[in-house]
């Protein structure tokens, strides 16, 4: 009878645990991260100020990789996120100077346009791509590949190269802007989105179907499922989030350009199997890759804080981050046994 | 009395607080057919995995040529003549049979420069050992399944093979290709070679094997001469259940068909095939795996629409394009392929049930209605005794019959008129087996109309009111099932 009371809370830790490893392996990073920075760099990094601006420069990656986790769970990617974002910033600055006046001014309707206009685009986009994966079979990764190039392509025949600024600052100041002092705008259209994804993915119809898909497309065929429709939709969702980062770079940056953002790509990538969505598709949560967000942002950020480290160890460090959660992956994956023995 | 091949010795193994073998002992002399039969989850396949070296038993030992051994390694099993062929054969379906054939000894002998010639050499040496006629420049993925087994088995041969274990050997193919393997096991065991052919179909174990082993929940249960075997001991070792055989009789037939086909065809595989189901009736139709069987059933389903002909609902005329217009039109598909076709694995039991009715489980504008999706699967789960603690399991946990209970349960809760089975019984064991005919037979007498595509034979019969059989994609026989019988069937069939 003892043993039985003290077995239960265990097993229903172990369940907990069991069923969203990936999390608690993040939320664990994170903390450990937090503590050794709050012992060698506290006052450098524990300021409401960085916090703000770490919650303002997460959300231009943070909404693209949040497309790439919903193709992902069909199974496929999307790698034309930053094309994406590009062509679209690009469009939106060129229409902002349209409507820039002579002092430098926009009208009121401007911003809630070129955003609604972005969303328009970004979904078109999106569109495309899922024509191409769906009507047409083609390899997403090749697909979306293909289609990036493309954009930036027109990116650059459109700019030739150059940055396009020269519109209105009151787009940068109004996106820079800070809710009741506190929250920054970015930090709203991403959570605007991750939450709507969340609810799209948990509470719905759509949610379930791309799960099914993402497991087994032929199953969801023999099932009577609308599979093109159904990655369209996907792939469109994806331009739409891109579209969007897009637009936070625009304000971030103060101007477009064909070549901002080109890591994003990759970054994107790493973030969503960070977050524990499998790239085979089927499996994955949005909170993962929120906290897999969170954790990267925070990570080059505390780099920072350290001059000796120069930043182009960033990226040495990045990878080292993916390859040693892809281990433990393994192992906790792969031997339950070993698990087991652990808990009891 | 001839020395033992090989003999296993009070042999336990245990997985995770599961015992999966329980003193178990077996025992093969060289040209012996020897038949392991036992349901899922009897142990059959641990104890081929302990002899071939790929577990190791936490007891008992093994004997080898009167070699004892605790336990072997893979290599020690090969070394020592063991060779197995698992359900997928492991071919490479990207090269040619040449290369497949040839590539195990290449790798040995540390070759590292091809040399075309020899390969052709020993794989024309490998195919003629069991007479195999076979194109080697052709893509084994190109191949049949049942030439891809010879091919499988060609390459066993090649090394100084003394037993060979097939695990469920005959289970994707046809009639024609069953004989044909029996001979060769038969051609085999003159040669001295032992055969342990895990089954659990009946009928193959008493046509083939000299002994037999019945394993269940991991303890050995019966083993002897298969002479004093019978089908009602065979199931009673099997499930430790007596069965009543229960042949279908219809009640309650509609005036009026449910489903008709009208001179359908398609592009070859089959042409001018008329039938109608009625309410009530289960209707089957039977015929080689070419026999376009399978493309029909496809095509009811709008995965393969037909070309000429017409499809009639309940009387009217209706086009099946796509697999949605065929649910739309109250028909469900279960189809071959449970694995692929029919389930999302790794995902949820209760995903699985309600993914094709989800559409209906909204309170509005596509959001979930949890509480109906909950009483969907609670409801399911309960009708069809699907044996799980939690329908939040992955799919993956369960065995074959209760897997395809979720793929029955999927289209039952989408309240159809017609319910189309492609081999509904296929790879589920014998208890499974017949609860799933029950469960068939009441949904019939509930109004349903049912077509059972099926090589089955004895499930033709058991369960369809009328048996129609295919042959090169012509419907060539229309009979009551209670007036043929297999012998019958099958000379339309071949």
């Amino acid at each position: 009878m003892m043993e039985r009371n003290t077995m239960q809370p265990l097993a229903r830790f172990e369940k907990l645990y069991s069923n969203d490893r990936h999390l608690w392996r993040l939320i664990f990073l994170i903390i450990v991260w937090m503590i050794f920075i709050a012992i060698t760099r506290f006052s450098r990094f524990y300021s409401l100020l960085n916090f703000q601006t770490m919650a303002a420069q997460f959300p231009e990656f943070g909404l693209m990789s949040l497309g790439v986790m919903l193709c992902m769970i069909t199974g496929g990617i999307d790698l034309s996120v930053v094309g994406i974002a590009n062509l679209t910033s690009i469009l939106m600055a060129y229409l902002l100077i349209q409507m820039t006046n002579a002092s430098g001014m926009i009208p009121a309707y401007a911003i809630p346009l070129v955003f609604v206009l972005a969303v328009g685009i970004g979904a078109a986009l999106g569109i495309f791509n899922g024509i191409l994966v769906s009507k047409f079979h083609i390899p997403p990764i090749l697909a979306t590949m293909g289609s990036g190039e493309l954009f930036t392509g027109i990116c650059l025949a459109l700019t030739k190269g150059n940055a396009v600024s020269k519109f209105s600052r009151t787009y940068a100041r109004t996106i820079n802007n800070r809710i009741f002092d506190l929250i920054p705008v970015q930090l709203v259209i991403f959570i605007v989105m991750a939450i709507l994804i969340w609810f799209l993915l948990s509470r719905t119809v759509f949610g379930t179907k791309l799960y099914m898909l993402g497991t087994s497309a032929t199953a969801a065929k023999f099932s009577g499922l609308k599979t093109d429709r159904l990655l369209i939709k996907t792939y469109m969702l994806s331009g739409v989030c891109a579209a969007l980062g897009g637009m936070i770079m625009l304000a971030n940056y103060n101007s477009a350009r064909a070549d901002y953002g080109t890591v994003y790509t990759l970054q994107c990538v790493l973030i969503v199997v960070l977050g524990g969505v499998n790239p085979v598709g089927g499996k994955g949560k949005i909170s993962g890759v929120v906290l897999a967000i969170i954790l990267l942002r925070m990570l080059e950020t505390g780099l920072n804080r350290f001059p000796t480290i120069s930043s182009y160890y960033i990226s040495l460090i990045w990878g080292g981050v993916l390859i040693l959660i892809m281990v433990l992956n393994y192992f906790t994956e792969n031997t339950p046994r070993f698990r087991k023995k652990i808990a009891r | 009395m001839a020395e033992s091949l090989l003999k296993a010795v009070d042999i336990y193994k245990s997985f995770v607080g599961v015992q999966a073998l329980k003193k178990v002992n077996f025992e093969i002399k060289p040209g012996e057919i020897h038949c392991l039969a036992g349901e899922n989850g009897s142990g059959k396949s641990t104890l081929i995995k302990i002899i071939s070296g790929v577990y190791s038993p936490d007891d008992g030992h093994m004997e080898f040529d009167g070699k004892s051994y605790s336990k072997i390694t893979p290599i020690e099993a090969i070394k020592n003549g063991i060779q197995v062929i698992y359900q997928d054969f492991s071919v490479f379906p990207n090269l040619t049979v040449m290369e497949n054939l040839a590539f195990n000894s290449e790798l040995a002998d540390r070759r590292h420069l091809v040399n075309w010639k020899r390969m052709r050499e020993i794989a024309e040496e490998a195919v003629a050992k069991i007479d195999f006629k076979v194109d080697l420049d052709a893509l084994v993925g190109n191949l049949t399944v049942a030439e891809k087994q010879m091919i499988a088995i060609s390459r066993a041969l090649m090394f100084n093979t003394k037993l060979i274990i097939m695990d469920e050997p005959t289970t994707a193919l046809t009639k024609k290709e069953v004989r044909n393997l029996f001979n060769i096991i038969l051609k085999l065991k003159e040669r001295g070679i032992a055969i342990l052919f895990v089954s659990h179909k009946l009928n193959e174990v008493f046509e083939i094997s000299e002994n037999f082993t019945i394993l269940r929940s991991g303890e050995l249960v019966a083993t002897g001469s298969t002479s004093e075997l019978d089908a009602k001991k065979f199931s009673y070792y099997m499930t430790g259940r007596d069965f009543q055989q229960r042949h279908f009789v219809p009640v309650n037939l509609s005036e009026n068909p449910i489903f008709e086909a009208r001179g359908v065809g398609m592009g070859g595989r089959f042409t001018d095939v008329s039938f109608a189901v009625h309410r009530g009736e289960i209707l089957g139709i039977t015929g080689l795996l070419d026999s376009g069987r399978t493309e029909l059933a496809l095509s009811i389903f709008g995965i393969k629409p037909i070309e000429t002909g017409q499809f009639l609902v309940d009387g009217n005329p209706v086009r099946i394009s796509s697999p949605q217009v065929a649910i739309g039109n109250n028909i469900g598909y279960v189809p071959e392929d449970r694995l692929s076709e029919g389930l999302f694995l790794s995902q949820s039991i209760a995903d699985n049930i309600v993914i094709s009715e989800i559409d209906r489980l909204v309170k509005s504008a596509g959001i979930l209605d949890k509480k109906k999706r909950s009483a969907e699967i609670d409801k399911w789960v309960n009708e069809l005794a699907i044996a799980t603690p939690d329908p939040n399991n992955a799919c993956q946990t369960l065995s074959g019959g209760n897997q395809q209970r979720i793929v029955l349960a999927k289209w039952l809760a989408c309240n159809l008129d017609v319910l189309v089975l492609n081999g509904p019984t296929v790879g589920v064991d014998i208890g499974s087996k017949h609860d799933i005919h029950g469960i068939l037979q009441q949904l019939a007498k509930e109004g349903l109309g049912l077509i059972i595509i099926s090589d089955d034979l004895p499930e033709v019969l058991e369960n369809c009111s009328r048996v129609l059989v295919m042959k090169a994609g012509r419907i060539v026989a229309d009979m009551n099932a209670g007036e043929t019988d297999e012998k019958t069937i099958l000379s339309y069939m071949l």
